[in-house]
């Protein structure tokens, strides 16, 4: 059984059909990429599989049960979390906070509890925060915790966002244009930092990206997107001479 | 908890008894007159008043417009309660105090469910009207004593009290925003997109942070209505709401401090400058816009004045990583 499944999942804005007909398969432990020209939809499969747009057509299943209808948030705890095209931190408040705030959820005490400072609290809060330290120095932030997020250079800010997006203990992992404005070199670190991710946490990845060499150099399988329709599957060697995906972005007869 | 934690929640035990201390010394010794105590009874109500609106537009990032009007359901509510109830002196005053809380809360939450779907102006005007029906509901039912004013509320209020409650909601709020759900709170306004997508319910944390705020706001209004004893419905209008939320924004929207520091100096503010009648109004006026001039995001920003910071500073060290909330634990102690 596959770890996420979309089966003919469809969305259409009024008249627009921006999806249509979208199958695809996620396995455990394995890195997709999902590419396609500007415009294909492809962030749109991302709000759909977070629950932030509703289908108006099709199922989406997490390990075989169906997410659709749930709230956002609850999506994000049942395992899938995601990060954003245009980097969405809480920029205003700590490296470390950004990163303890998706575990919220996966810790017990009760507000009251917290004012009072009940021992309960002290236990859990120190159990957060070096989860989060941890986390933080896979990504080599552990020295930036205390600085406000919004202080970080941008890619340093990329490196954050899916820090946090790891801290809600994800099965699936969504990145949104994870190397977008990076340099060559980050982007090379970004290929190590994101195969060592799937390696420790043991999770899935579906990354959007327009970087071809990094697509094709950290993705098992592919998944192209044009005009809301899948054109071709396959791995990177079967998509770079597939003629559809060629004529699809160079443009064809 | 190490050394230098225990150390800065002592240090502010004692300052907070030593200026109870001093005030009761010098009411005491007949330096400041009831004028004065008034003055400083209604320092503190405003800092529970500013602090609990801080919670829900400096932290939670919601413009509010009504702050007022749960005030005024408080003070209602809690007169009220002491003028029908008939409990024993002892604990009718905290009981009435309570009511008071609990009723601004149900309010709250009446008002938060539909009202929070909105973000920004659209929820500001909601909840102005919300703030200006309560004001005309009360003119217009009997039992609130209408636009004459209830009046003969027993005068219990005294300056223990309140400079206890406005300890304790300091302490309370500041606690409060550096637990996990405190945190949550923070990041719905930071990005509310992000926080839902980190596994926050954001409706749920905008609901509890509303209620808090109006609860405290609804002790303030009992506590009002104990000192004052006479309750006006014309008090609760649109201007003091926005009086709270100056208070709010010079401070500066996001520090607990910087709430405290604004209520106390504009609630004096227009009482010293009380010789100069007519140009009073305009003096604060002046003052504020300067302040918004010069320092667009209030007199701290989200900067807290910590203890525990300036003892790092003292020692030449960094102070402790993780407790930037000197202002928590010590309180409670007392």
């Amino acid at each position: 059984m596959p770890l996420l499944e979309a089966k003919h999942l469809g969305i259409a804005f009024g008249g627009l059909r921006a999806l249509e007909d979208v199958n695809f398969q996620l396995e455990e432990n394995q890195i997709m990429g999902l590419i396609g020209p500007n415009g294909a939809g492809k962030t749109t499969v991302f709000n759909l599989l977070t629950q932030v747009y509703q289908p108006t057509e099709g199922t989406i299943e997490l390990e075989g049960k169906s997410i659709i209808g749930k709230k956002t948030y609850d999506v994000t705890r049942g395992g899938i979390a995601r990060t954003f095209q245009n980097i969405r931190l809480f920029k205003d408040i700590s490296v470390l906070d950004n990163v303890r705030i998706a575990m919220n959820y996966q810790m017990k005490y009760s507000a009251l509890a917290g004012i009072l400072r009940l021992p309960s609290y002290w236990k859990e809060e120190r159990a957060m925060t070096e989860r989060a330290m941890d986390l933080l120095s896979v990504f080599n932030l552990q020295d930036l915790a205390e600085s406000k997020a919004r202080n970080l250079p941008y890619g340093q800010q990329r490196k954050l966002e899916i820090a946090r997006a790891l801290a809600a203990s994800p099965k699936v992992l969504l990145l949104d244009e994870p190397a977008a404005g990076m340099n060559p070199t980050e982007t090379h670190e970004l290929m190590e930092s994101i195969q060592l991710i799937r390696d420790r946490f043991s999770i899935s990845i579906l990354l959007i990206e327009h970087d071809m060499s990094f697509v094709m150099g950290i993705c098992q399988r592919l998944v192209v997107l044009d005009y809301g329709r899948i054109i071709a599957k396959g791995s990177a060697e079967e998509i770079r001479t597939n003629p559809k995906v060629i004529a699809a972005y160079l443009g064809g007869e | 908890m190490n050394r230098k934690k225990v150390t800065v929640y002592g240090v502010i035990l004692v300052l907070i008894l030593a200026i109870y201390a001093v005030v009761t010394g010098l009411t005491d010794a007949g330096v400041l007159n009831s004028y004065y105590s008034g003055i400083l009874i209604m320092v503190c109500i405003n800092i529970i008043l500013a602090t609990s609106l801080n919670l829900s537009t400096g932290f939670l990032g919601q413009l509010i417009l009504g702050h007022a009007g749960f005030m005024s359901v408080g003070a209602y509510a809690a007169a009220l309660f002491t003028l029908r109830a008939g409990l024993p002196d002892s604990i009718d005053f905290l009981v009435a105090l309570l009511v008071g809380g609990l009723t601004a809360a149900l309010f709250g939450l009446l008002i938060g469910i539909p009202a929070l779907r909105l973000k920004g102006d659209y929820l500001a005007i909601i909840t102005l009207g919300f703030g200006e029906i309560i004001r005309v509901i009360i003119i217009n039912l009997d039992f609130t004593g209408g636009a004459r004013g209830l009046r003969g509320i027993p005068k219990e209020t005294n300056f223990s009290w309140v400079y206890l409650l406005a300890v304790l909601t300091v302490a309370i709020i500041f606690a409060f925003i550096h637990t996990r759900h405190g945190r949550a709170v923070i990041s719905i306004r930071e990005d509310e997109i992000a926080a839902e997508a980190s596994g926050v319910n954001t409706t749920y944390y905008k609901l509890l942070a509303f209620i808090m705020s109006a609860f405290f706001a609804g002790i303030a209004g009992g506590l009002y209505a104990h000192h004052i004893g006479i309750l006006n419905p014309s008090k609760f209008d649109f201007n003091y709401s926005v009086e709270i939320l100056v208070m709010v924004v010079l401070g500066g929207m996001g520090s607990i401090t910087g709430s405290v520091i604004a209520a106390t100096v504009l609630t004096i503010l227009p009482e010293a400058l009380r010789d100069f009648s007519s140009y009073r109004m305009l003096a604060y006026s002046v003052v504020l816009i300067c302040v918004m001039l010069f320092r667009p995001s209030g007199l701290l920003g989200q900067y807290e004045i910590s203890l525990t910071r300036l003892f790092g500073k003292l020692s030449g060290s960094k102070g402790n990583k993780t407790t930037k909330n000197p202002a928590s634990g010590g309180e409670k102690g007392a």
